[in-house]
C-alpha cells in the first residue's frame, strides 16, 4: 500500500512541472503583454520600457522561469495589473466562492446519484428504471452550458425563485443569518444546474454495478442462506458497488474544473472561473497564468486522490 | 440451371456464415427504431444544411443592419434578427454548417492521432507503451478546457483551421487509450502470431491487419466523440473562444443569450439554436450507443 502511494506520489513530481513549463511558456507567448495596456498619451513611452526592464520582460527565458517558480514557492503568484494588487489575494477572494460552489455541486452530486442508481439497479427494466435510464441517455447528450441557461432562464428570469447573479445579495453584514441564507440562495441554481448533469456517468455507473453484482454467486449464496433482502443489498451489493464510485470522487474535479468556467459565466459568479475569463479577455496574463496553474494542479491531486482510494478499495491494482 | 443452383449454394453458403460487421451494425440500426430515426434526421438535417447553405451568402447574412435590431420572428425574418439586425434563421443554417463540419474535421483528425498513438503503443508494448502511456497520462489530466482556451486567445492568425487544431491537440487521447487497451488483447491472438511468422512487417499488422480488427471500436468511439466535439465547439464559442461572430456557429448564436436581456425576452434567438444542439447532440448518440451495442454480442437486440 505505502509502496504503491510513494510511487504514485512521485510521478506526481514530473507531472506538476511538465504542467508549469507549458503554463509559463502559454504566459510567454500571449501577444503584447499587461503594460502595453498601460500606454497612453500621458506616460511616457520610455518609462514603460524602463518598467518593463524592471518587470524582467528581457531576461532569458530560463531565468524568467526561475524567478517565477521561485516567487511561486513563496506564495507570490505576481501582480495583477486590472485590480492592482498581489494575484495571491485577488484568488483568496475568488477561491472561497469557487470552494463553496465545488462542495454544494459534490453534495447535489451524490446525492441525487446514489439514491437513482440503487433504484434503478435494484428493479432494473422497471418503468421507474426505464424512467432514470432516459434521464441519464439525454442528461449525457446535453451540454452542460445550454441546460444551465435553460434553468436560469426558467427558474431566475421567468419564474424568478432564484437570484441571477452575484453570490451574496450587496449590503448585508459578512457573518448574519441573512448574509449566509443569501449565500445559500446564490448557490443553489448553478450548483443544481451543474449536478444534474455531471451526476448521470456516476448513476449509470451505480445502475450497471449493481445489476451486475446482483448476478454473482455471492450475492445467490447470501439469499439461500436467507438473508433478508435488504441485508443482501446494504451489506452485500452496495459495499461492492459504492466503493468504486468513491473513488471517482478525485476525476469528479477535472470535470468541475470545467464546468465552473460555464457556470460561473452564465450564473455570473464570482468564483475562478470567472476570474479566469475576464481576465484572459483583458490579458491580465499574470492572473491567468496563476489560475491554470492553480486548476491543473489540482486536477493533478485529484487524479492522484482517485488512485490513491482505488488503491484501497481494489487490491489488484496495487500489483504493478 | 446451372446458374441457379449456383445461386442456392451461394445462398446457402451465405446462411452458414456468421454475418460481418457491417451486416451486424445495419441490423442493429434497424432493430431499434430510435436509432434509425436518429440516423434519418441526421442525414436529411445535414443535406439540408450543406444544400441551402450553397444558396445562402455568408457576407450577405453577418451583414450588420442597424434598421432592423432584434426583430421578433416575422415573415421576412423567421426566426428574428439578432443585435446587429442579422437573420437568425440564416445563421442558424450556416451555423449548423459549420458546426457539423468542424465537429468532423476534430473527431476525424483527433481519431488519426489516437489510432495511431493507440495501435503503437499496444501493439509493442513494453518500454514504448510505459513512455507513451505516461505522456498519455499526463495530457489526461491537463485542464483542457483552459488551456484551449489560453490557445485560441492566444495564436496569432486565428482561423478555423488553427481552431481546430487546437481542439484536436488536446482530445486524442481517450480514443488512444480505448485503442491501445483493445490492440493489447488483440495481438495476443493467433493470426498475429502467424502473420509474424509469415514474415510480415509489424506496420503492415498493425495497420492492414489488426486496425481491421478494432474497426468496430473505431467507428463507435468516433461516432460518439463527433457528439462531445459538437458540444465542447459550440461551448468555446459560446464563451466567445471559438468561432467569431463573422462566422456564425450554433454556439455563437448561443452566445448572445449571455446578456441577460436577450436570454429573458428574446428567445428567438437561442433558443431554437439550443434545440438544434440538444437534437443533434442526442441523435448521434442514439446511433453512436445503437453501434457500441452492435459491437458488442451480449448487449445486441437484433
Amino acid at each position: 500500500m505505502w509502496k504503491f502511494t510513494v510511487r504514485r506520489l512521485l510521478i506526481m513530481i514530473p507531472q506538476i512541472i511538465l504542467l508549469s513549463i507549458i503554463i509559463f511558456v502559454l504566459a510567454k507567448m500571449m501577444p503584447g503583454d499587461a503594460l502595453s495596456g498601460l500606454i497612453d498619451p500621458n506616460i511616457d513611452p520610455e518609462r514603460i520600457e524602463e518598467l518593463r526592464h524592471m518587470h524582467g520582460f528581457y531576461d532569458p527565458w530560463h531565468k524568467q522561469y526561475a524567478d517565477w517558480v521561485g516567487g511561486l514557492m513563496q506564495g507570490d503568484l505576481g501582480k495583477s495589473f486590472r485590480f492592482k494588487m498581489d494575484v495571491t489575494e485577488l484568488i483568496g477572494q475568488r477561491v472561497v466562492n469557487s470552494f463553496w460552489l465545488s462542495l454544494a455541486t459534490l453534495i447535489f452530486t451524490y446525492l441525487l446519484a446514489i439514491p437513482l442508481g440503487i433504484l434503478s439497479g435494484r428493479y432494473n427494466d422497471s418503468l421507474l428504471d426505464q424512467t432514470i435510464t432516459t434521464y441519464t441517455y439525454i442528461g449525457f447528450a446535453t451540454p452542460l452550458f445550454i441546460f444551465a441557461l435553460v434553468m436560469l432562464w426558467v427558474f431566475g428570469f421567468m419564474v424568478g425563485w432564484f437570484p441571477t447573479s452575484g453570490s451574496v445579495t450587496p449590503g448585508l453584514e459578512p457573518g448574519t443569518f441573512e448574509y449566509v441564507l443569501s449565500k445559500i440562495n446564490h448557490l443553489i441554481l448553478p450548483s443544481l444546474s451543474m449536478a444534474l448533469i455531471a451526476t448521470v456517468n456516476t448513476v449509470q455507473y451505480l445502475r450497471n454495478d449493481i445489476v451486475d453484482t446482483k448476478q454473482k454467486d455471492f450475492i445467490l449464496t447470501a439469499r439461500a442462506k436467507g438473508a433478508p433482502e435488504s441485508r443482501v443489498y446494504n451489506r452485500h451489493i452496495l459495499r461492492n458497488s459504492l466503493l468504486p464510485i468513491a473513488a471517482f470522487f478525485g476525476f469528479e474535479i477535472t470535470s468541475l474544473i470545467g464546468g465552473s468556467i460555464f457556470i460561473e459565466n452564465i450564473f455570473g459568479y464570482p468564483g475562478m472561473g470567472q476570474l479566469f475569463l475576464e481576465s484572459i479577455l483583458l490579458r491580465d496574463f499574470s492572473v491567468v497564468t496563476a489560475v491554470t496553474l492553480l486548476f491543473g494542479i489540482a486536477a493533478i491531486v485529484g487524479a492522484l486522490l482517485s488512485d490513491i482510494i482505488l488503491s484501497l478499495v481494489d487490491p489488484r491494482i496495487r500489483i504493478k | 440451371m446451372a446458374t441457379s443452383t449456383a445461386k442456392v449454394s451461394n445462398e446457402q453458403l451465405k446462411a452458414q456464415k456468421s454475418p460481418s460487421g457491417v451486416n451486424i451494425i445495419w441490423r442493429e440500426l434497424v432493430r431499434d427504431k430510435l436509432a434509425l430515426f436518429s440516423l434519418i434526421f441526421l442525414i436529411l438535417i445535414s443535406v439540408f444544411v450543406y444544400g441551402v447553405a450553397i444558396f445562402l451568402d455568408q457576407e450577405e447574412i453577418v451583414r450588420v443592419d442597424l434598421f432592423e435590431i432584434h426583430k421578433p420572428p416575422s415573415e421576412d425574418f423567421w426566426l428574428g434578427t439578432d443585435y446587429g439586425g442579422r437573420d437568425v434563421f440564416g445563421q442558424l443554417i450556416i451555423g449548423t454548417r459549420n458546426s457539423l463540419s468542424i465537429g468532423f474535421l476534430v473527431t476525424l483528425m483527433s481519431g488519426i492521432i489516437g489510432i495511431v498513438f493507440g495501435l503503437v503503443s499496444g501493439y509493442y508494448g513494453g518500454h514504448i507503451d510505459n513512455i507513451l502511456m505516461r505522456i498519455l497520462d499526463f495530457f489526461l489530466v491537463l485542464p483542457f478546457m483552459m488551456i484551449i482556451i489560453v490557445f485560441v486567445a492566444i495564436v496569432p492568425e486565428y482561423s478555423i483551421m488553427t481552431f481546430s487544431l487546437i481542439m484536436t491537440a488536446f482530445l486524442w487521447m481517450g480514443i488512444a487509450r480505448l485503442i491501445r487497451s483493445k490492440v493489447l488483447q488483440e495481438k495476443e491472438l493467433d493470426y498475429v502470431q502467424a502473420s509474424k511468422t509469415l514474415g510480415s512487417s509489424n506496420l503492415k499488422i498493425m495497420f492492414t491487419q489488426v486496425l481491421p480488427n478494432i474497426s468496430s471500436l473505431v467507428i463507435v468511439t468516433m461516432t460518439l466523440g463527433l457528439a462531445a466535439n459538437i458540444g465542447l465547439e459550440s461551448g468555446l464559442s459560446f464563451l466567445g473562444f471559438g468561432f467569431p461572430e463573422s462566422t456564425p456557429s450554433l454556439g455563437t448564436l448561443l452566445s448572445y443569450a449571455r446578456n441577460p436581456q436577450t436570454l429573458e425576452y428574446r428567445w428567438w434567438i437561442w433558443v431554437p439554436a439550443s434545440v438544434l444542439i440538444l437534437l443533434l447532440m442526442l441523435a448521434v448518440n442514439n446511433v453512436g450507443q445503437a453501434l457500441k451495442r452492435a459491437t458488442d454480442a451480449r448487449q445486441r437486440r437484433g
